[in-house]
C-alpha cells in the first residue's frame, strides 16, 4: 500500500526474516532457562538452547500403538511453520514482506490455526494424556480467542484499515498502547495462550504427564516446543506494529526499534512465566468471558467513540 | 479461471455435499454435508462477484452465507447435544416425530 | 497462467477433501478433511480478489472444525476406525440425487450466456466493504446481529440441561451458585 509509507521488501529478505524469527526465539529460550537456573539457585543454562536441541536431535523417535501419524505430523509441522506466516506481514520500520490491506485479519487466521494444530497434535499419539492436554487447549482457546479477536478490533478502529502499515502510520504521534492499555494487556494474553505459554500451559502440565507433549519424541518434540517459541516471538513482535508505534523512535533507524521493542515484550512475557500460575481451563473460561470480553469491547466502544468525535 | 470453471467446482462441491447431507445416519455427520453444500455455494457466490458484478454491495451475500453456515453450525449443535442427552443417540433416524 | 494452475489444484484438493469427508472412517480425519476442503476454497476466494471474506472463510472455518471434531468424538457412539461399520441409508438415492444436482448445476454454468461484467474491482475492496455494511448495506448487518443473539439464546436453551433453579435454587436466592464446575469468578 503506498499511502502507508510501506516498501515491500524483495522476497529474498524473506530469509533474513525467518533467521531473525528463529534467533529470537533463541533469545526466548535461553532467557527461559538462565531464568530457570537463576531459581534454582545455580548458575549457567546460556547453553541451554544447543544442548536440548542436540539431546532431541539424538534421541530414538518413539511411536505409538494405532497412531493416526498424519494428523501428528500436521499438527507438529504446522505449529513450527506458523510463526513465519505471521512475521510476514510484520513491518521492520519501512521495509515489509507483505503488506495486504488484511493484515490484521491474516494473523487471526494463523492464530486460529493453533486451535487445529495443538488439538491435532494430542489427537495423533492416541493416548489419553495427549488427547486430555488438546481439550485443555482447545477449552483455554474458546476462553482467550474471543477477547483477542476484540483486542485485534481496536487498532483497527483507531486506523480505519486492517492493514498493518496503516496501523503502524496511524501511530504517528501517539502510540495505540497509550489510549487502548486494555486491548494491549488482553492482547498480550492472547499471545500466551495461542503460544501455549506460561499461564495456558496445562495442555502441557505435568499432571497428564506432559499432556500434548507426552508421547512427542525426538524431532517431533523440537518442533513442536520450537513452534511454541516461535509462536510467541511472532506474537510479541506482531504488538509492536500494533500497539507500540512499530519503528518510530529516536536516534536508531526503524528497524532496530522494531528489534528493541519485540525484545522487550518478549523479555517481559518470559519474565511472567515464574510469576503467574497456570490457569485451569475450566476457571478461566469464566474469566475470559466474563471479565477480559466485557473490558476489551468497553475499550473498543472509547475507541470508536473517540475515533467518530475526530479526536 | 473463468466463471465457468469457478461453477463447475462450486456444483461439485455441492454435490458432494448434497450426497453426504442425504446419506449420513450421524447428525454431525449430516452438518458436514450441509456445511459442504454452503461451501459450494460460498464458491459460486465468490465468482459470480468477481467475473460478473465486481461492486462491493455483492460482498455483502457473502457476508450473510457466512452468517448462515454460523447459525447452521450452532443450531445444529445445539440440537445433536439435545438429541444425544433426551434419546442417548445421534441418528437421524431415531429423531423422526416430525416426519410425515 | 500460474492462478489458473493454483485454481484447479485448488479444486481439486477442495472437492477430494469434500469426498474423503464421507469416505475416511476417522473421525479427526473426516472432520479436518471438511477444513481442508474450506481452506482450499477460502485461498480460492483469495484468488478471485477478495481478501477478506476468502481470510474469513478460513478462519471461521478452521475454529468451526476444531469445535466439531469434539462433537464428532463426543457423539458418534461407536468408534468406525475399530469397528468397520456402514452409517449411511438410502446410499443409492443420495447418490442418484447428488449426480443429478451436479449434471445439472454443472450444465447450468456451461450452457447458460452469461452476462458481460459490468462495474470494475473497487480500487481498496476491504474498505469499501466495509463502508458498504455500516451505510448503504446497514439493514441486513442490523438484522444479522439480532439473528446471532437468537442464535445464542436459542443453542443455549436447547443444549443447557441445567436451568437457573437448579443453579440458585427454589427462591433463586442460593449464592454462589451450585455449579459442577465452579467458575474463576466464583459467581
Amino acid at each position: 500500500m503506498p499511502e502507508s509509507g510501506m516498501v515491500i521488501a524483495a522476497v529474498g529478505w524473506a530469509g533474513v526474516a525467518g533467521i531473525l524469527l528463529c534467533a529470537l526465539a533463541y533469545v526466548a529460550v535461553t532467557l527461559d532457562a538462565v531464568l530457570s537456573a537463576r531459581q534454582l539457585g545455580v548458575r549457567g543454562g546460556w547453553t541451554a538452547p544447543l544442548s536440548r536441541a542436540a539431546r532431541l536431535l539424538r534421541q530414538r523417535q518413539r511411536t505409538t500403538v494405532a497412531a493416526d501419524t498424519l494428523l501428528w505430523r500436521v499438527g507438529g509441522a504446522g505449529m513450527f511453520i506458523g510463526a513465519f506466516l505471521i512475521v510476514a506481514v510484520i513491518p521492520m520500520g519501512r521495509w515489509v514482506l507483505a503488506d495486504p490491506d488484511v493484515g490484521i485479519v491474516w494473523f487471526n487466521v494463523v492464530d486460529v490455526m493453533v486451535w487445529a494444530l495443538v488439538w491435532l497434535t494430542g489427537w495423533g499419539a492416541n493416548s489419553t494424556h495427549s488427547l486430555v492436554g488438546g481439550y485443555r487447549f482447545l477449552a483455554h482457546g474458546l476462553a482467550y480467542e474471543l477477547p483477542l479477536m476484540f483486542a485485534l478490533v481496536a487498532p483497527a478502529i483507531a486506523a480505519g484499515s486492517l492493514g498493518v502499515g496503516d496501523v503502524v502510520a496511524a501511530q504517528d504521534g501517539l502510540w495505540f498502547v497509550v489510549w487502548m492499555p486494555v486491548a494491549f494487556l488482553v492482547y498480550l494474553v492472547g499471545v500466551t495462550g495461542f503460544s501455549v505459554w506460561g499461564p495456558f500451559a496445562p495442555a502441557l502440565a505435568a499432571d497428564i504427564a506432559g499432556g500434548v507433549l507426552a508421547e512427542l519424541s525426538a524431532v517431533d518434540r523440537l518442533v513442536f516446543q520450537a513452534g511454541r517459541y516461535l509462536f510467541l516471538v511472532a506474537g510479541a513482535a506482531f504488538s509492536v506494529p500494533l500497539f507500540l508505534g512499530g519503528g518510530s523512535g529516536p536516534v536508531l533507524p526503524g528497524w532496530a526499534w522494531v528489534l528493541v521493542k519485540t525484545v522487550a515484550v518478549l523479555a517481559v512475557l518470559v519474565w511472567l512465566r515464574r510469576k503467574v500460575p497456570l490457569v485451569r481451563p475450566d476457571r478461566f473460561m469464566e474469566i475470559g468471558w466474563m471479565v477480559l470480553l466485557p473490558a476489551v469491547v468497553v475499550q473498543d466502544l472509547l475507541v470508536s467513540l473517540i475515533v467518530v468525535s475526530g479526536g | 479461471m473463468t466463471l465457468e470453471a469457478v461453477l463447475v467446482v462450486a456444483a461439485a462441491l455441492f454435490a458432494v455435499g448434497l450426497y453426504g447431507a442425504l446419506s449420513q445416519q450421524v447428525v454431525v455427520m449430516v452438518m458436514m454435508g450441509l456445511e459442504l453444500m454452503i461451501n459450494g455455494v460460498l464458491l459460486a457466490a465468490a465468482g459470480f462477484w468477481l467475473f460478473l458484478a465486481p461492486d462491493p454491495t455483492g460482498q455483502v451475500l457473502l457476508l450473510v452465507v457466512l452468517a448462515a453456515m454460523t447459525v447452521e453450525m450452532a443450531m445444529g449443535f445445539a440440537v445433536a447435544t439435545l438429541l444425544h442427552r433426551r434419546r442417548q443417540t445421534d441418528m437421524t433416524d431415531m429423531a423422526e416425530e416430525l416426519s410425515g | 497462467m500460474l492462478t489458473g494452475v493454483a485454481f484447479w489444484v485448488l479444486a481439486v484438493v477442495a472437492v477430494a477433501a469434500g469426498v474423503a469427508v464421507f469416505v475416511v472412517d476417522s473421525m479427526a480425519r473426516a472432520t479436518y478433511a471438511l477444513a481442508l476442503s474450506f481452506i482450499a476454497v477460502g485461498v480460492q476466494i483469495l484468488l478471485l480478489e477478495q481478501g477478506y471474506l476468502g481470510l474469513i472463510t478460513i478462519l471461521m472455518m478452521v475454529m468451526e472444525m476444531a469445535v466439531m471434531a469434539i462433537y464428532m468424538v463426543m457423539f458418534m457412539g461407536m468408534n468406525p476406525a475399530l469397528m468397520p461399520m456402514d452409517m449411511t441409508h438410502g446410499k443409492k438415492t443420495a447418490i442418484g440425487a447428488s449426480v443429478g444436482a451436479f449434471v445439472l448445476l454443472a450444465s447450468g454454468a456451461l450452457l447458460i450466456p452469461w452476462p458481460q461484467r459490468r462495474g470494475a474491482v473497487p480500487e481498496d475492496l476491504t474498505r469499501a466493504l466495509g463502508l458498504e455494511i455500516m451505510g448503504e448495506k446497514m439493514l441486513v448487518m442490523a438484522v444479522l446481529g439480532p439473528v446471532m443473539v437468537a442464535t445464542i439464546v436459542a443453542g443455549v436453551v436447547l443444549a443447557a440441561h441445567r436451568s437457573r433453579y437448579d443453579r440458585f435454587g427454589d427462591d433463586l436466592r442460593r449464592r454462589p451458585a451450585d455449579d459442577p464446575q465452579p467458575g474463576g469468578v466464583g459467581r
